[in-house]
């Protein structure tokens, strides 16, 4: 449990032992270490409501507070996302908290962007002079258009308010473009609704899963990997399509080691089984879906004899899968993955899943996706917004499907949507792309909230371009993150332990219910809450309309009255649930003589989308080979780390303590051609030329020998923060290209190659 | 009489240390040494591979050698079974580290006690499970009473197949894995 080992005890201590044993304890008694420890749960404690803000699937939690210091975090037991239970980046919330390296006041910039050269100023200097730079911008580029926002964090969404009443469309964050956005465009042209941010899959009523490139327990999504080994630990079977053995792999009854980039035509080939062997579930289609027989067409020479060819696995294991799906069926279900882009044919690949699942009859059945509730919360009435707000976390990245209806005298979008993407809310690096060519026209301020973009999107030089090319960068965070460092305004926010936040309105197996979170302690240092910042920022900026409310309880009470709740019942509560009023199943609308909840324009689940045939793309999904890796690289597969959330837990002392830095996994027969040793240090260097920091090998039989694989989030070049700076390298680094999805505007970055290019060095 | 012991799952175990952290904040455990750690064995060759979970931490064992061991009865057995420390008689000689088949001690960098698990003896006194077990996602960990044959853990050993690590060590241990697969690899 030390670094001291028992033999060097054995060595250095044997004579000490030897003579207590002769002379007696008291001897030593002035060696007594002192007194016992005067824990926090032995002084008095005071428990506050929250939800988790470790991560976007916000866990309702209960905080313990014992002489004015949040001691320990843990699920509330209401909550029916946590149901009790807390991840280790929950319970770490407590060293985001008192993290010694948090922005402790706000800074302004007085040298080159980039160099991070600051001085300390007051809120309202930093405040005023961040409106009339942003005005400045505004007026000498053709209006609010020419200032981009990219957010990905709980208060983010004040700002994306700000961007939305002002009249910017260039709103947005990660969550469409380098996550979920080709899942939710994909099954809101096959089911017309989309998945949304917590799965509805129904995992306690399935008998049979099949993962594809889906590492749950790996993202510690805490229902998720719940109801995850729930359903298996229940007797459900397990199908694990990855190159890399995975968490879930561990797990399963079926392992599929897919050659990277294949998996299309893997889930092609079961479509075709299904049809060819007649295993599908023919009622549920002639009932539900159109375009049977276009389909049935398109996929008959995607047999599965063909695919154990282009994927690189057994035709008798693709088969018997394929045959257990359809032994189980409505139970079975192949649900989608979170971090959807991969290739950039992403919407397409995850058409071909749901396509596969509506053939197994499982959407709005029992054993496969249930239905969502209706959030029940009313918004709060705002003055007419210039434009709809887009922006926001996870929950904004869904994207529609419609053309953005923009008033005349805003211009569109400068991410290039309908020239070189056709659905979604904003892609972000097609924006940082504009931003740096300034095509479609010049964008010159910029707001950025809890989204590192240096470590999120791809191509990190073009993104560095593209802030230089900036007349002002403004960034509100709570550490000194790589990004922050180079914005002229850099703004503290409090944690989320210290502020009030909105209400988190979720559901989970059709039970909406609201969660609330008050401030645990007050802030420390001289940070602020984030609805507080953009209020005063969006009144400087003459948009103070918009922040019709003195405090956040104002705001909240407001929400919350009709409810017949407030907020003082809501510190009590922590959480509430609405009555079940759900109608989680096909059958429920049928029993209401209801039709379907088909968004489609058919009002059918469609198998054949005329829509994308209508824009010259493919209606049925097709195959198409992978770019090779050149000769001697290896593909770069990236993932998460159990412990981290994305790139901003590297430097909390709890879970930096247990997941220090992450490895290059190399296939152990990789690692003999090339006289590699577990845990030595190797430089990468993709096909570009790029090289990674040090990072230390892990010899495995856990992956195939055409890819390696890394955790995503670590190498960051961070001095002001010594805990994660230099720790592992960086996938982002080795990500100068991507592949654009041509339908959901989503970034594929497995598109990358690399090599080791030397040993040595160290983290 | 009570018997407290704690089962580890394997099948249903992620190893997403969800339990090691929780350990960390309710015990304050300070940086740099843990009282419950995990980690993951491989085995085979691809693409016949498997993993499975370990973890590490006091067994509480019925044959303590630490408490033997301890040359000022700092360490000792109480009345629940439980191997427990009291902190003012410790020296930190270190004796009970080497004693202990399981490398489960550690001494405390903040008191310079030997320290290590209390099975949250502070929690279960007020009806409460560990902390590890408390949180656990995906209620792989399981504690209770042996003497109690309706306790979760009676339950699960019942039910699933039952293994202790170490066994030839003849402690005693009272921490078990359930659906143990793999056999040990790391030393």
């Amino acid at each position: 449990m030390t670094d001291f080992s028992r033999r060097d005890f054995l060595k250095l201590s044997a004579a000490a032992v030897g003579a207590l044993t002769l002379s007696g304890a008291g001897e030593f008694g002035e060696t007594k270490a002192g007194a016992a420890p005067n824990y926090w749960w032995q002084r008095e404690t005071a428990t506050k409501s929250s939800y988790c803000d470790m991560c976007y699937w916000h866990c309702g939690i209960k905080v313990e507070v014992a002489d004015g210091r949040v001691a320990k975090i843990y699920g509330d037991e209401e909550d029916p996302l946590s149901q009790g239970n807390l991840c280790p980046r929950g319970q770490a919330g407590v060293r985001q908290l008192y993290n010694p390296d948090r922005l402790k006041q706000p800074l302004i910039n007085v040298g080159e962007r980039g160099e991070g050269d600051y001085r300390k100023a007051t809120w309202s200097e930093a405040l005023d002079y961040a409106a009339e730079e942003l005005s400045k911008v505004s007026e000498e580029w053709n209006g609010p258009e020419s200032i981009a926002w990219l957010n990905h964090c709980t208060s983010g969404s004040w700002f994306s308010h700000i961007a939305a009443a002002w009249g910017s469309p260039n709103n947005g964050g990660p969550a469409h473009s380098l996550c979920l956005g080709s899942r939710e465009i994909a099954s809101q042209l096959t089911f017309g609704l989309p998945v949304g941010e917590h799965m509805p899959v129904d995992w306690e009523n399935t008998k049979f899963i099949t993962l594809i490139g889906n590492h749950i327990g790996e993202n510690t999504h805490n229902t998720l990997m719940k109801d995850f080994m729930g359903a298996v630990d229940g007797g459900a079977g397990l199908a694990v399509v990855d190159p890399r053995y995975s968490t879930p792999a561990s797990k399963s009854d079926y392992w599929l080691p897919i050659k990277p980039g294949t998996d299309t035509a893997l889930l092609l080939s079961w479509i075709n089984l299904l049809i060819r062997e007649n295993r599908y579930d023919r009622n549920y289609v002639e009932k539900y879906s159109t375009g049977f027989e276009e389909l049935k067409n398109r996929v008959q020479d995607y047999t599965p004899e063909w695919a154990a060819e282009v994927t690189d696995l057994e035709q008798r294991k693709i088969k018997e899968v394929g045959r257990e799906m359809a032994r189980y069926r409505p139970h079975a279900v192949v649900p989608p993955n979170r971090k959807a882009s991969w290739y950039g044919n992403d919407t397409q690949r995850l058409r071909a899943l749901f396509i596969l699942n509506a053939l197994l009859g499982n959407y709005g059945r029992e054993g496969g996706f249930y239905f969502n509730s209706e959030p029940w919360v009313e918004d709060y009435s705002f003055p007419s917004m210039k434009l709809e707000n887009t922006g926001g976390g996870c929950g904004g990245g869904g994207g529609a499907l419609g053309e953005d209806t923009l008033p005349e005298d805003v211009r569109e979008r400068a991410d290039n949507k309908g020239e070189k993407f056709l659905y979604g809310s904003l892609s972000e690096p097609e924006l940082i792309e504009a931003m740096a060519s300034e095509d479609p026209y010049p964008i010159k301020g910029l707001v950025v909230s809890g989204n590192n973009i240096f470590h999120s999107a791809p191509k990190k030089e073009r993104t560095k371009e593209a802030l230089k090319n900036l007349e002002f960068y403004m960034a509100m965070d709570i550490l000194p993150q790589e990004h922050v460092m180079w914005a002229d305004v850099v703004l503290p926010e409090s944690t989320y332990l210290e502020r009030y936040n909105d209400l988190f309105i979720g559901h989970h197996k059709s039970t909406p219910f609201i969660s609330f979170r008050e401030p645990a302690v007050d802030p420390l240092y001289n940070t602020k809450p984030g609805w507080w910042i953009a209020k005063e920022l969006g009144e400087r900026l003459g948009l103070g309309e918009y922040f019709p409310f003195d405090d956040f309880e104002e705001y909240l009470n407001e929400r919350l009255g009709p409810l017949g709740l407030s907020v003082e019942e809501m510190k009590e509560k922590g959480i509430v649930k609405q009555p079940q009023l759900s109608q989680p199943y096909l059958e429920d609308f049928e029993s209401q003589n209801q039709d379907p909840p088909f968004g489609t324009p058919s009002g059918k689940i469609e198998l054949y989308s005329e829509r994308l045939e209508e824009n010259g793309l493919d209606p049925v999904p097709t195959y198409d080979d992978p770019e090779e890796p050149p000769d001697g690289f290896f593909r770069l597969l990236y993932g998460r780390s159990p412990v981290h959330s994305f790139s901003r837990t590297q430097n909390n002392s709890w879970l930096s303590e247990v997941d220090p830095e992450n490895e290059v996994w190399i296939n152990s027969k990789a690692t003999e051609k090339m006289g590699l040793e577990e845990g030595e240090y190797v430089v990468l260097e993709n096909q570009d030329g790029k090289k990674s920091r040090p990072i230390k090998v892990k010899k495995t039989e856990r992956i195939r020998d055409d890819c390696v694989y890394m955790v995503h989030g670590f190498g960051h070049d961070t001095p002001e923060m010594e805990r994660q700076d230099g720790k592992g390298a960086s996938d982002i680094e080795m990500q100068s290209d991507y592949e654009l999805d041509p339908i959901s505007g989503s970034v594929g970055m497995n598109v990358n190659y690399v090599r080791v290019a030397e040993k040595g060095g160290s983290s | 009489m009570t018997r407290y012991a704690l089962a580890v799952d394997l099948k249903k175990c992620v190893g997403c240390k969800a339990c090691v952290v929780a350990c960390k904040a309710e015990n304050e455990v300070p940086d740099g040494v843990f009282r419950l750690t995990t980690y993951e064995v491989e085995k085979g060759s691809f693409p016949e591979v498997d993993t499975e979970l370990r973890h590490d931490q006091c067994r509480h064992c019925e044959t303590a050698p630490c408490v033997s061991v301890c040359p000022t009865k700092a360490s000792y057995t109480d009345d629940e079974g439980l191997v427990r420390i009291d902190y003012s008689k410790c020296i930190g000689c270190k004796a009970c580290m080497v004693a202990c088949p399981y490398d489960a001690r550690f001494i405390n960098p903040e008191g310079g006690y030997a320290d290590k698990c209390t099975y949250c003896i502070h929690r279960v006194k007020e009806g409460k499970e560990p902390a590890c077990v408390n949180t656990c996602p995906t209620g792989a960990r399981v504690f209770g009473d042996l003497d109690n044959p309706d306790s979760e853990i009676r339950k699960s050993m019942r039910n699933n197949r039952v293994s202790a690590p170490k066994e030839e060590a003849g402690t005693n241990p009272k921490f078990y894995y359930l659906n143990k697969e793999l056999e040990e690899v790391r030393a």
